[in-house]
């Protein structure tokens, strides 16, 4: 039995700095996805909205807030919050509620006005908040860890600041081409090295900014979708939110330290939390690295994007560079990465971003994508990781 | 009036150096697993095959000495609740994820005054130092700082 649900259409507010409310951009972002899939939103079954963030926590309750501002019809409603995975759990939610029968059609929405500068974390006292403490006691920014696993990989494979700038280079040509993203200029190797220092090796132009945008996507079963005479849906093939495995042994966001390995093995040394994520979903949706035509991958620094690649089995550990210099992750190469432009091109819309990643795959693998388009493409897959242990990788399958 | 020394979070380092043993650490094992936590853990081990609770949980000093597994360093002022005066000019100070070969585990530090990213590297033995995080009218705010062995590179 099939477990896919049908993409009945996706929809994006673009990205930017307007500093609106966050309803504005998810409510643009949703009749855009309703339009597409040719959908009333009074006869959607169920809404799912991912939360904002505030101080590294949940803040707007974001279901309600949408199907209020879209006009209360009384869909069923939920709100997840998953840092940057909320888009995610947001769509697993709705996917769960379409395969378990409980409804036939729903509306996922992810918007935020995100404050400028570093992700700061809520204020008060609060010495019980690993993310308040992270900041009270070191100082540790989300750079810091970027640039913690940006030296790591100097170190261990030789990479240098140049492969990390042509990550850049990549994405912003990449970006040029979409008229979604924030920064649509085209960046040289030179202009990254111009720029500011921010975390010893990652300058300002390694680093993502943080950005308002709003995304949506509109799921349905399969049934829904052929009884609409949609003959070839877009399908989710998968979706992975899964829990680290005891003991974590890389140190990530928010924490000051990793877990002993001491009591227990770590389960595959070479394999960290990233790449466990994107190998259930492979399991999930019966595939491999091999069947990939592109990836959306969370470049939260242009380093962060080359760990990505042996993450998902693109190649493998300390081939990430090679890849990159050869082309294969470019438009144009055997598995571009990143064509949408990347956080690099969008600046991070928290609860937005994973769903924008969904809404880039459907475009491509319907062919959609104009000056952006991977040719061919059938297959691409999402990942993303972010506070407290979240994580998310969806196959989009067409 | 002296100010005095207070801890930046307390129960997570010897607050009195001289009190002998000198300055570590300190985080918790359980004596079901074995397992080593830090942060202190003292309610439950989170070892998921494992039911040690309160009572299991002992205090442990960690090593005083450990290899950088990595560094970076913070160019840019941390928002609050990271304290530092607005009105003097940002100082950058390196950051040090070291791994602890005994407790089989890595823990961010502060590198100590005077060292930068320029001191450092992968794989360098560091220890574990007495550090200021700030000061203010009633406290001088204490925390622990990684520095290389003999002075660095
Ligand atoms: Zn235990």
């Amino acid at each position: 039995m099939s477990r896919d649900v049908a993409v009945l259409g996706v929809g994006m507010h673009p990205w930017g700095k307007w500093g609106r409310p966050f309803t504005r951009y998810g409510v643009a972002a949703a009749r855009a996805a309703l339009a597409d899939a040719g959908l009333d939103w009074r006869d959607v079954g169920l809404v799912v909205g991912a939360d904002t963030v505030r101080g590294g926590y949940p803040g707007h309750v974001a279901g309600a807030a949408f199907a209020q501002a879209l006009g209360w019809q009384g869909a069923r409603v939920a709100s997840v919050y998953a840092a940057c995975a909320s888009g995610a759990q947001a769509l697993d939610t709705a996917r769960a509620h379409i395969l378990a029968g409980l409804v036939d059609t729903a509306l996922v929405v992810g918007a935020d006005a995100a404050p400028k500068g570093f992700f700061a974390p809520a204020g008060g006292d609060r010495p019980d908040d690993p993310d308040w403490l992270r900041f009270r006691v070191l100082g540790a920014t989300n750079p810091t860890y970027f640039g913690l696993y940006a030296r790591r990989r100097m170190a261990l494979h030789g990479d240098t600041p140049e492969d990390f700038a042509r990550v850049k280079v990549k994405n912003a040509a990449a970006g040029a081409a979409n008229p979604l993203a924030r920064y649509r200029t085209p960046v040289t190797a030179a202009q990254v090295a111009a720029s500011p220092v921010v975390a010893d090796p990652l300058r300002l132009l390694d680093v993502c900014a943080t950005s308002d945008g709003g995304a949506a996507v509109v799921l349905s079963s399969l049934d829904f979708a052929r009884r609409r005479a949609t003959a070839d849906p877009v399908r989710i093939r998968a979706v992975s939110t899964v829990t680290p495995v005891y003991p974590r042994t890389v140190p990530d966001l928010p924490d000051i330290a990793t877990d002993s390995a001491l009591a227990v093995a770590p389960p595959e040394p070479a394999a960290g939390f990233r790449s466990a994520v994107v190998r259930a979903a492979y399991e999930e949706a019966g595939i491999g690295p091999e069947d990939l035509d592109l990836a959306e991958v969370y470049d939260l620094s242009t380093a962060l994007e080359l760990d990505w690649y042996e993450d998902l089995g693109l190649c493998p550990p300390g081939g990430a560079v090679k890849l990159l210099r050869d082309g294969a992750t470019a438009l144009g190469g055997r598995i571009p990465v990143n064509p949408s432009g990347g956080l690099s091109s969008f600046g991070e819309a928290v609860p937005a971003q994973a769903l924008a990643q969904v809404c880039e795959l459907t475009w491509q693998v319907r062919g959609l994508s104009g000056p952006r388009q991977v040719a061919g493409a059938r297959v691409g897959v999402t990942a993303n990781q972010g506070l407290f242990g979240h994580g998310s990788s969806v196959v989009v399958i067409r | 009036m002296t100010r005095s020394r207070k801890p930046v979070v307390a129960g997570w380092f010897t607050q009195d150096p001289a009190e002998g043993g000198g300055f570590r650490l300190i985080g918790t094992r359980c004596r079901g697993c074995g397992a080593v936590f830090f942060p202190r853990e003292d309610h439950a081990c989170r070892n998921p095959a494992c039911d040690g609770a309160e009572g299991d949980l002992e205090e442990v000093p960690l090593s005083r000495r450990g290899r950088v597994w990595s560094y970076t360093d913070a160019r840019y002022r941390p928002p609050a609740p990271y304290v530092s005066d607005p009105a003097r000019p940002w100082e950058p100070y390196a950051l040090v994820a070291v791994e602890l070969t005994a407790e089989r585990m890595i823990v961010l530090g502060q590198a100590a005054p005077g060292t930068g990213v320029a001191d450092l590297a992968v794989g360098m033995e560091v220890e574990l130092v007495p550090g200021v995080l700030h000061e203010d009218a009633e406290h001088v705010w204490t925390t622990w700082h990684w520095r290389p062995v003999g002075g660095g590179r």
